[in-house]
């Protein structure tokens, strides 16, 4: 049985007619759907154990706070960290990112160099321009190529025995494109700079192993994944977050407090401070053993097919342009295009018509823009519950749109 | 389940806002503009430029504008020339966006009302003088 004729019954809103239309989902990489399977473990958490955690000395906060960190081993196998300690949970990718900047932020000095990729989304560009701001550092990127993919020869001159952070996506979430993390992570490593990596496309569609990565962050929300908003994830590697201080305070994340001092609490609580999201993680342990189950191999296999159709379909339609690495380069499972004549947004209002959501606009990399030389483009993300029957309906409508305005 | 067709676009956008973004009448530069202004929509990024020109007895004698924008973006940048001209400084600064839906004659949802704004807020900075480019 194909993945989405398996998985579409699990998702309620799948049920839902848009302007006459049955609706065809196509913006997961913004935010994915919600198996049922998520949505009643929030609620049944909010009807039965619902307290704090960690310091309630009750039945319920008990319950809770278990079922917290059951969400953290799930995180751990889900991402092949070596230990639980390594995961940390933020509010979401961007949270995440912050946090990290800021933390990193601390130990930088005027003259540090941080690189970044032109592929990023604001969220893992903006906080590094600002900490770079702050501390006298400056701010590189490694440039994309006309193929979409980065210019790796750049690599070895951008990164420098000054580089303190080099910062990247693993999977471009406009284009697609996979970057090579280890070849990056260990030039990184070569001068003793940090490796953080936006894995928010990739958590998603790929098989993470962070033992394979070698990086020292990865960072990821469980929107983008079948989960709930709210929360996200910062993997850390042990001994670099054993060496940083605390980029934010305030309760859970201390051992014990005087007026003017304070004993940082262990792994990987430093790191959470205040009521962390109880029920989303909640949720995302759901989302967790519903990707497990389906098996992230199958995940990858079944959206990469409709990655493929999609960009096979655009590519023979007049006057369509697509963007990113060729079909024959494995990618995330994003196509962004642009149909000659017609803005971004009218493209995803005239689909939405046909009851098709697809993003349009900048997809927060204005700089990546740039550099395509566009003011936007219309995005179409792909989950496990998509079908080639709704890529057909999209290359359709696709095809309409040059005479429907 | 139907295909796109031209009648798709009919009930998204009205015939005002496909007329005027097929054929826009005052989309172009404008020779010796004297009051001129840029601005981008962060939503999306889109990017107008308002250009006025304003006669010794303080009325708007031309108007155009240029940029990369959406059909909504660029009705209603067309819609804003048109009304400006021949209107004193004080009566175009006046203008809003009620004024640009009124001839738009279309439902616009909450999340395309900033592309209908956005010349009329470029108006304004250019009338003020304000981010002058």
């Amino acid at each position: 049985m194909r993945l989405d004729e398996q998985t579409r019954g699990d998702f309620p809103i799948l049920e839902r007619i848009v302007n006459g239309h049955p609706l065809v989902y196509l913006d997961s990489g913004a935010s994915s759907q919600k198996p049922r399977a998520v949505i009643e473990a929030m609620n049944r958490y909010y009807e039965r154990s619902h307290a704090n955690v960690h310091r309630s000395i009750h039945t319920l906060g008990e319950e809770a706070t278990e079922l917290y960190e059951v969400a953290r081993d799930a995180v751990q196998r889900f991402i092949g960290a070596a230990s639980r300690e390594e995961v940390v949970f933020t509010r979401g990718t961007t949270d995440g990112l912050g946090l990290i900047a800021e933390t990193i932020g601390r130990t930088l000095a005027k003259g540090d160099e941080i690189v970044v990729t032109e592929l990023e989304h604001h969220s893992n560009l903006i906080p590094w321009q600002l900490v770079a701001r702050d501390r006298g550092a400056s701010l590189k990127a490694i440039p994309v190529l006309a193929d979409g993919t980065l210019d790796m020869a750049a690599l070895d001159r951008l990164v420098t025995p000054r580089t303190r952070v080099v910062a990247f996506t693993h999977v471009s979430n406009v284009l697609g494109t996979i970057t090579p993390v280890v070849e990056i992570v260990r030039r990184a490593r070569a001068v003793n700079a940090i490796s953080v990596v936006d894995g928010a496309q990739a958590a998603p569609h790929l098989r993470l192993d962070m033992s394979a990565l070698e990086c020292d962050f990865y960072v990821f929300s469980a929107h983008k994944m079948l989960g709930p908003t709210g929360i996200g994830v910062m993997y850390g590697r042990r001994a670099v977050l054993d060496s940083l201080e605390p980029g934010r305070g305030g309760s859970e994340m201390i051992k014990e407090v005087w007026i003017d001092r304070a004993q940082w609490n262990d792994l990987p609580w430093r790191f959470e401070p205040g009521t962390p999201p109880i029920a989303e993680a909640v949720g995302l342990t759901a989302a967790i053993e519903y990707l497990e189950k389906l098996g992230m191999e199958r995940v990858a296999e079944h959206e990469r097919a409709l990655t493929r159709q999609t960009l096979e379909g655009l590519a023979r339609i007049p006057g369509v342009t697509v963007y990113g690495p060729p079909v024959s380069v494995d990618r995330g499972a994003v196509v962004a295009f642009a149909v000659e004549g017609l803005h971004p947004h009218d493209v995803a209002a005239l689909l939405d018509a046909d009851g098709i959501a697809v993003r349009a606009g900048h997809h927060c990399a204005m700089p990546l823009m740039r550099r395509l030389g566009v003011v936007g483009t219309s995005r179409a993300t792909f989950s496990v519950f998509n079908s080639p029957d709704e890529v057909s309906r999209l290359l359709t409508a696709v095809a309409g749109l040059r005479s429907a305005l | 389940m139907s295909a796109s067709t031209p009648s798709a676009a009919g009930g998204v956008y009205s015939d005002v806002i496909r007329e005027r973004w097929r054929k826009p009448r005052h989309r172009g530069e404008v020779a010796g503009a004297n009051a001129v202004a840029e601005d981008v929509n962060p939503l999306c990024g889109d990017r107008v430029r308002m250009m006025l020109t304003v006669g010794a007895d303080g009325r708007v004698e031309k108007a155009g504008f240029i940029g990369d924008s959406c059909a909504i973006c660029t009705a209603s940048a067309d819609v804003v020339s048109d009304l400006v001209v021949g209107r004193s400084r004080a009566e175009a600064a006046a203008l809003d966006v009620a004024d640009v839906l009124n001839v738009l004659q279309s439902e616009i949802r909450p999340t395309r009302m900033r592309c209908v704004a956005l010349p009329v807020s470029v108006l304004g900075q250019a009338l003020n003088g304000a981010k002058r480019a």
